[in-house]
């Protein structure tokens, strides 16, 4: 079977455009036209994508002005680089950066080898029905709700009478219970972990994946040859999968800065503000809550900007030192 | 074979393999506790009395059983309007939300479609950059969709991700010379959607429909920045409002005594816990029916995409 079935369906209109030169434009017009319906079906798409993704873009200039509500985006003044300063010059400017790079690189540092590790020892459980009943269990709390999450943290670790400092006082004699919700120093540990348990079974799905496709073959030779079961994982499994967790270590990079902001938003409170107060959060208050527009949108700016060098730095490192990246 | 591999597996056990097989399903288990433990507290809290609670009496199963927590919760309107509100959106927003993504992931896998690389270009784009909170904000006020469902369906309608994954589907299921034959039939573009593929691609879409249901069910944040009116509020706004607040809101104390009111506070504690169970608990009874098409939809999407 090849090519002339299209050729059979042009019509006269494209037979027209495809008299003489083979212009670009001119295949496209031809495509168009022969395949409307597919053009056509992606339309909606393509609108709501241009409505509500690249038409705030226009917003974005909000960041270079002043914006007074009267004179709409359009007449507001051209103020230049005067919120970036405003911003950097602020007195919490620093401690907004340094809490957000801070709760990012540890999300990764930590959150990032579980997944993997748990797909690791999973993929070694011989028992198949303990194995499906821990992956089941394992993926269920992905499904329910940030507010869910963080209302359970409050109820097991709330100080006076979280379950986790109930055992802490009374079975290991701790003094006053640990202070996880309000204190500067726990907020990270706290964030982190609570996301680890709520998505690294979910995560875990895609090397569990990748593992299924190990060739059995090697795996028997190198028990052949001796290989304990450590061995093998370090040399058959490890390799397998490293491909795909680069691909994910490079779009969760991607996303560093702008770490998960419901959660943190969620998890804020004015005790422990110091370290919990980031970029987005900022971002939040001052703009929607202040109604600082401008200023609001020039953080975000920065803050996405950021993201992007990000970004296109792990893709390129991730480039030079394996074989994979995502382009 | 099976010889060779009885072999195999009798090479296998070294003693050092023994104890890592000992260490891997002590692990697995401990892992299973992390997971069911809360859930199975959370229940048990949530009909035990206040107090056995606060002192750590009740640590697995009921203590002072009591369901007035339960009474409460179904007296306080609000958690149903919620409820109303959140199914509005799932029954609105899934539609609209799998008809974008599923024509679209269709037609970015056709060959025949010249620009492919361009729209997909497009839409990627958008996943590491669009204009941000404000600009966003504004455009949504200048559509007048400030206060109504739609600020809530429509600008997050499509998950590119899915999209990715609807594509992927098409491309490896659906053998060039289905359409090849179609077109000999002189089947159109959309009549072979319609006919062929998407019959043939009904795994895909349940996974898809799945994952948006999810999605919607739990938004949090999109219903907070853009409803002022109380009446439209979703029930995880409900939730969390009852789960963080140390204050009573008047409406939580309808149908209660003066004289009540110290009780309340522990009636308040009790409802937490109820509350957390009845917002999860459409999302927790499907789960384990639906959870082997997630995990398929991820592998479909992620390994090839």
């Amino acid at each position: 079977m090849n090519v002339r079935k299209t050729e059979q369906k042009t019509s006269a209109y494209s037979k027209v455009l495809s008299k003489g030169k083979k212009s670009y434009i001119g295949e496209v017009g031809r495509n168009i036209i022969e395949h409307w319906q597919l053009y056509l079906l992606i339309t909606p798409t393509l609108i709501f994508f241009i409505v509500f993704n690249y038409l705030p873009m226009y917003g974005v200039q909000l960041a270079f002005k002043e914006f007074i509500h009267i004179k709409g985006i359009m007449g507001s003044p051209w103020v230049g680089l005067r919120n970036f300063e405003r911003f950097f010059s602020g007195y919490n400017a620093w401690a907004l950066i340094k809490n957000t790079l801070g709760i990012s690189f540890y999300q990764i540092l930590a959150g990032f080898p579980i997944p993997i590790i748990f797909a690791l020892m999973l993929n070694e459980v011989l028992n198949k029905h303990y194995k499906k009943l821990v992956q089941l269990v394992s993926y269920a709390p992905h499904f329910i709700s940030i507010v869910v999450v963080v209302g359970m943290l409050d109820i097991f670790f709330s100080q006076s009478n979280g379950f986790v400092n109930i055992i802490l006082t009374k079975v290991f004699g701790l003094e006053k219970g640990i202070p996880f919700l309000v204190s500067n120093s726990w907020f990270k540990t706290m964030y982190v972990f609570s996301g680890v348990w709520q998505n690294a079974g979910y995560s875990a799905i895609i090397y569990i994946a990748a593992l299924s496709g190990v060739d059995p073959q090697l795996v028997d030779s190198a028990i052949v040859d001796g290989a304990s079961k450590i061995r093998r994982i370090w040399h058959i499994q490890i390799p397998t999968i490293l491909p795909t967790a680069v691909i994910l270590l490079i779009l969760e990079s991607g996303n560093i800065m702008k770490v998960g902001f419901e959660k943190v938003l969620l998890m804020q409170n004015p005790l422990n503000m110091q370290s919990s107060d980031i970029i987005s959060t900022y971002v939040y208050r001052m703009g929607l809550l202040g109604s600082d527009f401008s200023f609001a949108t020039a953080v975000d700016l920065f803050n996405s900007v950021v993201s992007c060098i990000l970004l296109v730095f792990v893709n390129n490192f991730a480039k030079r030192v394996s074989s994979n990246s995502l382009w | 074979m099976l010889m060779r591999e009885k072999k195999v597996k009798m090479l296998a056990e070294t003693r050092g393999d023994k104890i890592f097989d000992i260490f891997i399903n002590v692990i697995m288990g401990f892992i299973l506790l992390i997971y069911i433990y809360p859930l199975i507290f959370i229940i048990s809290a949530s009909v035990s009395d206040p107090n056995t609670v606060l002192r750590g009496e009740m640590w697995l199963f009921p203590k002072g059983f009591t369901l007035m927590g339960y009474k409460h919760i179904l007296q306080y309107k609000e958690i149903w309007t919620g409820y109303l509100n959140t199914i509005k959106i799932v029954l609105l927003g899934v539609p609209i939300a799998m008809s974008l993504t599923i024509s679209a992931g269709y037609v970015l896998s056709r060959k025949e479609f010249k620009l492919r690389n361009l729209y997909m270009g497009i839409f990627v784009f958008t996943m590491f950059f669009n204009g941000g909170l404000i600009p966003t904000y504004l455009v949504i006020k200048q559509l007048n969709m400030l206060d109504t469902i739609w600020a809530l369906i429509l600008p997050n309608a499509i998950t590119m991700y899915y999209v990715i994954i609807v594509r992927t589907y098409y491309n490896t299921n659906i053998p060039e010379e289905l359409h090849e034959a179609g077109v000999i039939d002189g089947c159109s573009d959309i009549r072979f959607l319609t006919s062929v593929a998407l019959p043939l691609a009904k795994p895909i879409t349940a996974v898809m429909a799945l994952f948006y249901m999810v999605d919607r069910w739990n938004m949090y944040f999109r219903p907070l920045i853009y409803l002022s009116d109380r009446k439209l509020y979703p029930l995880q706004l409900i939730l969390r409002e009852i789960v963080a607040s140390s204050n009573m809101t008047p409406e939580m104390l309808e149908g209660f005594e003066p004289s009540e009111y110290a009780i309340m506070v522990q009636i308040s504690n009790l409802m937490k816990y109820g509350v957390l169970i009845v917002a999860s608990l459409p999302v927790l009874l499907i789960y384990p029916f639906v959870q082997k098409y997630f995990v398929q939809g991820i592998m479909i999407g992620a390994l090839k995409g």
